[in-house]
């Protein structure tokens, strides 16, 4: 039965940070009308939900794909840190040349992630607000 | 194909310890969780059947027979115990949630005729959860 089925442990984290949606590559007129009331020039900001999923074999003695504290001790180090009160535009230096879009985000957390090295990253899903969820997978 | 979720709470309690372990071990791997007179949850539990619609009924199953199931099969089994002492299927395992999800996946399985058991998902609390699919199955 184990084999045939897959196990996915899944965890929430939280964070609040502002950004802007500004890019260069578009004009004053453009980058307000692409981004509406996200360009605004001074940011706004957003209490994030991470949801990570994570998967691979579970261990006989514990009955854990990942010990919960370990996986806590990753993802704080790797992104709540980092990204926690801070401006994802000016404080995370891939976003001085990218859109802090939440699709971007994801691809982001995903990539600080994916070398977790005691189970399988399977999918980083971001809530930027109650109402807009953005998922990725590699 | 079409995916239809419902969800079922129900409230138990358990602790972790493996008698493979050492006391200090218990102690180092489970944490608060090692606590011997065991500590509770609220439990959510959503389960999604996979199917076509019926062409008459328009459904995948019946959702008054997926409720049933689900009071059968596990709100009558686990809600309100002790999972460690009062759930037999889970004897002899740590009931992590990857393992009590695990266990209700082989519950429901055999017991879902109409459409497919498709995905468990277990939440232990708003934060964490454990999901069982068929190795390969479609993520939705």
């Amino acid at each position: 039965m184990s084999d045939a089925l897959k196990v996915v442990f899944g965890r929430r984290y939280r964070f609040a940070a502002s950004h802007r949606l500004h890019t260069e590559e578009l004009s004053e007129a453009e980058n307000s009308r692409v981004f509406g009331k996200c360009n605004n020039r001074f940011g706004h900001g957003h209490n994030y939900v991470v949801e990570i999923h994570v998967s691979g074999p579970v261990d006989p003695v514990t009955g854990m794909i990942v010990n919960l504290t370990e996986l806590d001790r990753f993802v704080e180090r790797e992104v709540i840190e980092p990204f926690d009160h801070k401006s994802l535009n000016e404080d995370v230096e891939a976003f001085r040349t990218k859109v802090p879009t939440t699709e971007n985000l994801c691809k982001e957390i995903y990539g600080r992630l994916k070398d977790f090295p005691l189970a399988k990253l399977e999918l980083v899903r971001i809530e930027e607000t109650s109402n807009n969820a953005f998922e990725y997978a590699g | 194909m079409v995916y239809l979720t419902r969800k079922i709470e129900f409230s138990a309690s358990h602790l972790y310890h493996s008698p493979a372990l050492s006391v200090e071990e218990n102690r180092r791997i489970f944490g608060k969780c090692n606590n011997p007179h065991g500590h509770g949850h609220n439990y959510t539990l959503e389960v999604t059947v996979e199917g076509e619609p019926d062409p008459v009924t328009g459904m995948v199953l019946d959702l008054k027979e997926l409720k049933a199931i689900l009071e059968r099969e596990i709100t009558e089994r686990m809600d309100h115990r002790f999972l460690n002492y009062e759930v037999a299927e889970l004897k002899g395992q740590i009931p992590t949630c990857e393992n009590i999800a695990r266990v209700i996946w082989k519950l429901l399985e055999p017991k879902i005729t109409q459409g497919r058991l498709h995905k468990v998902r277990l939440y232990e609390s708003a934060d964490i959860f454990a999901e069982c699919c068929r190795n390969g199955a479609s993520r939705a």
